[in-house]
């Protein structure tokens, strides 16, 4: 077997060490992110924010730091590892599908380098939603 | 789009040969440990990946990714940042201990033009021995204190150890020792396993991703990753060993980093080394 391609074989049989945060709890995370869609949908003020907050959630270094991988229009210095982030919702007009994709991408490709920000705890689903908000707009 | 789907459809080949691996005890003992055959594979990899790069260019970082950063990098090496380092190291390396004994006394060729040969397996110990190690050994059995793995007295003594070296392909060896296929299989499993809450394997990056933009920075190509080390970064405005770089790289990617010199990075040491056998040492390296 070409062993270049190993790494998502050995990480079937090994547990990542350092992944001792995915056994949080996840009840509170989904109970505040109802809490805050009900909001939304009530105030369409609280949909503009969102876009806001999940614009600065998704170039924020220490947060999604998308920017990192994707080119994404208002970002500077992104990477190339990734597609640019453009006409989303056309890609993807089920909003589901962008969660899945920040939730845990490897469920779609194992091999790949996008990090599963859900499954990790890297984001909250309340800051992936926000996230998802602002990617409907690209 | 094209590159997303070529990875989904080798993600699932791969998954398809794990079911069928386990299902099939013929093709297990057929993957044994094979150093020699992991090394052609890997080398030719990246000669097929990137066509266009000279092979002994591979052991130049993300210089050999980049014709732009390329130039840059010529330009700067008429005045390279590391000499500063080359001058300490050289004048530490002639520097006696106190007992009057120097590093020359503890190593092959008096140390000189040896980097190729590091790491080691040291079939007494049962351990892969890297120069860094191989270093502060022979200051502590001169009574010295040792260095520490990350700073710039490290740095500067393996800089001028790699500058005598310069050229010479690496030469790696296994001794017929089953503990030094094992440190072998080791360090590849280490460099393959995705780890830390970004969920990265070293492969992610430098296997998967070479010549790509991470933010600003070009990821180096892991086919003779070591043989430039240490290096000079803009960014450290100063000097890195290989401890120090490996450390950076798991810290930053959120991964809990190991001790410098533990066992694994030991081992993942002298996978890497391996398997850039035939490539020439061209360090010390200056990065943007
Ligand atoms: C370390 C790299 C990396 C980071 C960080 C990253 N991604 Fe990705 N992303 C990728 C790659 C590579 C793909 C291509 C699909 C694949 O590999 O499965 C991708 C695909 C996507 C897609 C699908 C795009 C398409 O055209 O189909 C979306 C949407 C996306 N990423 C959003 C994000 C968001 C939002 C963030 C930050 C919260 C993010 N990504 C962070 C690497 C990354
Ligand atoms: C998410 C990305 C990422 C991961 C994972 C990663 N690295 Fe790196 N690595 C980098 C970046 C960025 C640099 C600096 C630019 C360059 O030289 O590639 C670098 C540089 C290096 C260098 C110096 C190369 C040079 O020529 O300057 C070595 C050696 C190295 N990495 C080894 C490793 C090892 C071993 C691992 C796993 C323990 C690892 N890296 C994991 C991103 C990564």
């Amino acid at each position: 077997m070409p062993f270049v391609l190993l790494n998502t074989i050995f990480c079937r049989y090994l547990k990542p060490r350092n992944d001792a945060l995915t056994a949080f709890p996840r009840k509170p995370a989904l109970l505040l992110a109802l809490v805050v869609l009900t909001g939304l949908a009530a105030h369409p003020a609280g949909a503009q924010s969102a876009i806001a907050e999940g614009e600065k959630l998704a170039f924020d270094r220490g947060k999604g730091n998308c920017l990192t991988c994707h080119v994404i229009k208002g970002g500077d210095l992104p990477g190339t590892i990734g597609p640019e982030l453009k006409d989303i919702k056309a890609k993807y007009p089920d909003r589901n599908e962008l969660v899945a994709i920040l939730f845990d991408e490897t469920k779609r490709n194992p091999q790949t380098m996008m990090p599963p920000f859900g499954r990790n705890r890297l984001l909250t689903d309340q800051e992936i939603s926000a996230i998802v908000d602002f990617l409907q707009t690209l | 789009m094209m590159k997303a789907r070529t990875a989904l459809l080798l993600g699932s080949l791969s998954a398809a040969l794990v079911a069928f691996a386990l299902t099939s005890p013929r093709v297990v003992a057929a993957d044994k440990v094979d150093p020699v055959a992991d090394a052609k594979a890997f080398q030719n990899f990246f000669f097929q990946k990137f066509p266009n790069v000279k092979h002994e260019d591979f052991v130049n970082g993300p210089y050999s990714m980049n014709e732009d950063m390329k130039r840059q990098w010529q330009e700067k090496e008429e005045f390279p940042p590391y000499e500063f380092a080359l001058d300490a190291g050289k004048e530490m390396f002639a520097t006696p201990f106190k007992n009057g004994k120097t590093y020359a006394d503890c190593f092959p060729n008096g140390g000189i033009g040896i980097r190729q040969n590091y790491p080691y397996f040291d079939t007494g110990e049962g351990k892969v021995v890297t120069l860094e190690l191989a270093l502060n050994r022979c200051r502590e059995a001169n009574g010295e204190a040792p260095y520490s793995y990350v700073k710039d007295e490290m740095a500067s003594l393996t800089a001028y150890m790699a500058f005598t070296s310069r050229g010479k392909a690496m030469d790696i060896r296994i001794p017929d020792d089953r503990r030094a296929l094992e440190a072998f299989e080791n360090g590849k499993r280490y460099f393959y396993t995705r780890r830390g809450q970004m969920n990265f394997s070293c492969a992610s990056c430098h296997v998967q991703s070479p010549g790509e933009r991470i933010r600003a920075e070009v990821l180096a190509p892991a086919l003779g990753i070591l043989n430039a080390l240490p290096i000079y970064r803009s960014e450290w405005s100063g000097m890195g060993t290989t401890s120090r770089r490996f450390i950076t790289c798991n810290s930053q990617t959120r991964a809990v980093p190991l001790e410098p010199q533990a066992d694994e990075y030991r081992d993942v040491e002298y996978f890497l080394s391996y398997v850039a056998n035939g490539l020439p040492i061209s360090g010390p390296g200056a990065r943007p």
